[in-house]
């Protein structure tokens, strides 16, 4: 009985959970220029238009590349971070752990405002390349949280074994620390690719008036009317997150990634 | 690993680059913002330094307590829907067989990371008169005709809280997830049914996650910026609202970044709080 | 009145069966012990039993009623489990006041229950402390008077004392046989140890590989175990091959063994190590040469090997034999205190 009824909780969670994502893929699916559902005739053309008009197109080819970037800088500050405080015991340097995860905790309005009080200060306001450091430090804390998890599973045996075979502290990073952590570092590559992808507020308040990245552009989009075009962009999106963390699961430990202990044996 | 202290200078070697990313882009920025809300605003360029507190007298306005009192009460019932109804889901989805939790996982992170313009755009879908759930209404035989639910009060809460849903699984999932199964089982040898054993056992051996989640989830909405203005009328607009429009529309810098100010405060407050619940109940 | 009677008793994990067609009979009062390796399925069978499980095939009665279907809040079974699944949030009164609370006992009844039942394992004035201040031992007792608010029908014990030291497993052991039988409760313990369960039941089920095999009182268990696998479980055994002649006579490592008859030509047969008596080679049907000698003190235990078989025996301090590795001596298995065993 109560078996039956956490089934249909669960079932009714999902359907709400994907109802928007399946209305906006099924409008998205139109043959005509409006937004209807279920969709009238079918047509894959509006995610033709995201590669064909120049200005999705270009949109796209920013975020990517803001993502990318962003994603590689937010793990080069997050891995030496994470093994320094894995490697030494320096309580005072937990303060910039604290640093690195404050960003992401506050209301994001906070940090794209000091983003752009900086910025504009600095005189760089508007320089497609701030987006990349400022998406990088506010997404820091994804791999710093991986990574640092990914430390803590070390039997720190391993590094003393390593060090009595003459290892110093520079090959033990390398042979064996390395290696192991390497699954929660492209994890949190992944987790701030995907979130960087999809930031908006940060983007727009630093560069939003120079740099187009394609949630700024739905968004200026939104207010002319909204077109099919755009659910394409959002099935594109929910695409790209749903590919990323399946991989993200199929090469990794998801449960444990997030917080569970090592999978459940028995 | 952690019990030696560094030895040589060159053992700090690998704290400088993050240490100067993260003083010169989040320490620094962060100053700058708490100065320029003590700024004088001028018309036509951003600001002029100055020391002036009149950008945080304007919170004494009438409007803007009536603002900020809207964000808070809306904030705290985001973060009561999201809970309420994410705490047993959470509870059910670290029981279910790893392959199916782990599908849920993929799912829940791909939801959660969307942005608000597309979770907005979605919703505003979905309310719409053309494509939305009013036509299955209307198809069902319960509704006349179609029409338009969105902006309104209610269409904003349920946005506000599907953005919130998969993160708030995602902050109880680990405390859950390691939850001992055998509590639960031992409350049912002791006469407790499954949903009895739910209550009195689960709930309230957890409840100091419940109230670290609920604030979590309460700043996480606070935060929303972009769903009030796709899904609310004017007058639902939160404080995240107003600190962007002031930002960059109204190009009052000082103005915004003493609202920022005084939603970092907030936030911190409250952040502090819940990590010092869940500390509390870590040490039992 | 609560016996508890599996019939064909049956569990599958995809095509797995970690038990397989079980049948057991338990007498009212009395004490048995699930006793076998990890994986046995024993624990998987005290599950079935709680109601925690529910069985792939096959019936659970318990007084004569068939509580197969019976969700575990309705059998009324006390239960304590390996992790003791104290209550973190509970004080321990309210630990063991739970079941009567969630059933509307009314205050005062629960209070006076609470205090009879700490007196009964021996906590009184614990009530207010929270459980998290506790020692191992302590934490044991109020999981045990938690099981037993109810005066349940049934009490069933995982590993309950895996987590304590061995001094106080040891204690822990005559204590919890003692309460049973104050009691008179009928009690499943599930347990790897067999010093535990030779201490506590009154019936020892030994398990393996999701079957019974064999169920009967300790001593038995340990002077005419059922198959090699018991023989060698329980306690530490010789296990010989033996051949029987054309003639008849039995031969083991080399020697005549009289007095003993094997239900084939060739089988297995057990001897205690305490029951290998060294006798002069000259005198002995079967010699050997000393390998090891493990002095331990309390006992002294001499390895043997004799025609590619390793025969241990124990001797006791007092009879102190002068051995060296590498001396031959004579070995006398008594027919009494050997054991023929199936292949």
């Amino acid at each position: 009985m109560s078996r039956l009824l956490a089934r249909l909780f669960m079932a009714v969670v999902g359907i709400v959970l994907a109802a928007p994502i399946v209305v906006v893929a099924g409008v998205s699916f139109n043959a005509q220029r409006t937004l209807t559902f279920p969709p009238v005739g079918f047509s894959l053309a509006w995610f033709g238009e995201i590669f064909a008009d120049a200005g999705w197109r270009g949109a796209l080819l920013t975020s990517l590349a803001i993502a990318a970037s962003s994603a590689a800088l937010a793990v080069a500050i997050a891995f030496p971070l994470a093994w320094f405080l894995w490697r030494w015991h320096a309580p005072w340097a937990r303060l910039f752990q604290v640093l690195g995860t404050a960003p992401f905790i506050l209301p994001p309005v906070i940090t794209a405002l000091g983003f752009l009080s900086f910025w504009a200060t600095a005189g760089f306001y508007g320089a497609p390349w701030t987006v990349v450091i400022s998406h990088a430090v506010f997404l820091v804390t994804l791999p710093l949280v991986t990574i640092t998890l990914g430390f803590s599973s070390i039997d720190p045996s391993l590094t003393e074994a390593a060090a009595t075979m003459g290892a110093d502290d520079r090959t033990v990073l390398r042979t064996v620390v390395l290696p192991l952590v390497t699954p929660y570092l492209v994890s949190g590559y992944a987790f701030a690719f995907v979130l960087s992808l999809n930031e908006y507020i940060i983007a727009y308040m630093v560069a939003g008036f120079t740099v187009e990245t394609l949630p700024i552009k739905i968004f200026n989009a939104l207010r002319y009317g909204y077109t099919p075009t755009m659910a394409a962009v959002t099935v594109f999106f929910v695409a790209a997150a749903a590919l990323v963390f399946s991989l993200v699961a199929r090469f990794g430990d998801l449960p444990r990634l997030l917080g569970a202990w090592s999978s459940r044996e028995s | 690993m952690t019990t030696a202290r560094p030895q040589k200078l060159a053992d700090y070697a690998p704290l400088v680059f993050p240490a100067v990313m993260l003083t010169v882009f989040f320490v620094v920025p962060f100053g700058i913002m708490v100065a320029v809300s003590f700024f004088r605003r001028v018309q036509g360029a951003f600001y002029e330094p100055d020391f002036v507190l009149a950008n945080y007298a304007r919170f004494l306005s009438v409007f803007f307590g009536e603002v900020l009192g809207f964000s808070l009460v809306l904030a705290a019932l985001v973060a009561v829907v999201a809970v309420t109804i994410a705490f047993p889901f959470t509870y059910l989805l670290a029981r279910l067989p790893r392959r199916r939790q782990v599908l849920w996982l993929v799912a829940l992170l791909s939801i959660v990371s969307l942005s608000e313009v597309i979770v907005g755009f979605a919703w505003s879908t979905l309310f719409s008169r053309t494509a939305g759930i009013t036509n299955v209404l209307v198809a069902l035989g319960l509704m006349d005709e179609p029409m338009s639910l969105s902006p309104s009060f209610g269409a904003l809460l349920t946005g506000l809280s599907y953005h919130a849903f998969p993160y708030t699984v995602l902050v109880l999932y680990p405390a859950l997830a390691r939850l001992d199964p055998t509590l639960m089982e031992a409350a049912r040898t002791l006469g407790a049914s499954p949903p009895c054993a739910f209550v009195t056992v689960v709930v309230p051996a957890l409840r100091n996650t419940i109230l670290a989640t609920l604030i979590m989830v309460f700043v996480f909405a606070l935060g929303a910026y972009l769903l009030p203005q796709l899904l609310g009328r004017p007058s639902n607009w939160t404080l995240s609202v107003l600190i962007t429009d002031q930002a960059i529309y109204q190009s009052n810098l000082p103005f915004a970044a003493a609202m920022a100010v005084f939603l970092v405060l907030v936030s911190l407050a409250l952040v502090g709080l819940s990590l010092l619940v869940g500390r509390k109940e870590a040490a039992q | 009145m609560t016996s508890l009677v599996l019939e064909n008793i049956t569990k599958r994990f995809g095509a797995v069966a970690a038990v397989d067609r079980v049948n057991l009979t338990v007498p009212d009062g009395s004490f048995v012990c699930l006793l076998g390796p990890s994986g046995c399925g024993k624990t998987t069978l005290l599950r079935m039993i709680a109601g925690l499980e529910e069985p792939s095939e096959g019936r659970v009665l318990v007084g004569g009623d068939d509580v197969t279907r019976t969700p575990a809040h309705r059998r009324d079974f006390g239960m304590v489990f390996q992790s003791l699944a104290l209550f973190p949030h509970l004080s321990v009164g309210e630990n063991i006041a739970y079941p009567l609370r969630i059933r509307g006992v009314p205050r005062a009844e629960q209070a006076r229950r609470v205090e009879e039942l700490l007196a009964l394992v021996r906590l009184p004035g614990f009530g207010e402390r929270p459980v998290a201040k506790l020692s191992g031992g302590q934490r044991q007792r109020v999981a045990i008077a938690r099981a037993l608010a109810l005066q349940p029908r049934l009490f069933l014990l995982d590993e309950p004392l895996s987590a304590l030291d061995a001094k106080l497993r040891e204690a822990m052991q005559v204590e919890l046989r003692q309460l049973q039988q104050r009691l008179g409760i009928t009690t499943i313990v599930v347990t790897h140890d067999q010093r535990e369960a030779m201490t506590m039941a009154d019936l020892v089920v030994v398990m393996n590989e999701g079957r019974i095999r064999q169920s009967a009182p300790p001593v038995e268990i340990y002077r005419r175990p059922a198959d090699t696998f018991v023989a060698d479980f329980i306690g530490i055994t010789n296990l010989l091959r033996a051949r029987r002649g054309p003639d008849g006579a039995v031969r083991v490592a080399g020697g005549f063994l009289a007095g003993v008859t094997l239900p084939a030509e060739e089988a297995m047969i057990s001897v205690r190590p305490e029951d290998v008596r060294l006798v002069p080679p000259e005198a002995a049907a079967i010699t050997g040469r000393v390998e090891f000698v493990r002095d331990l003190g309390a006992s002294i235990e001499i390895y043997v090997e004799a025609e590619g078989q390793r025969i241990v025996a124990v001797a006791s301090p007092r009879e102190r034999p002068d051995l060296q590795p590498g001396a031959t001596v004579g070995l006398a298995l008594p027919a009494d205190a050997c054991v023929v065993l199936g292949a």
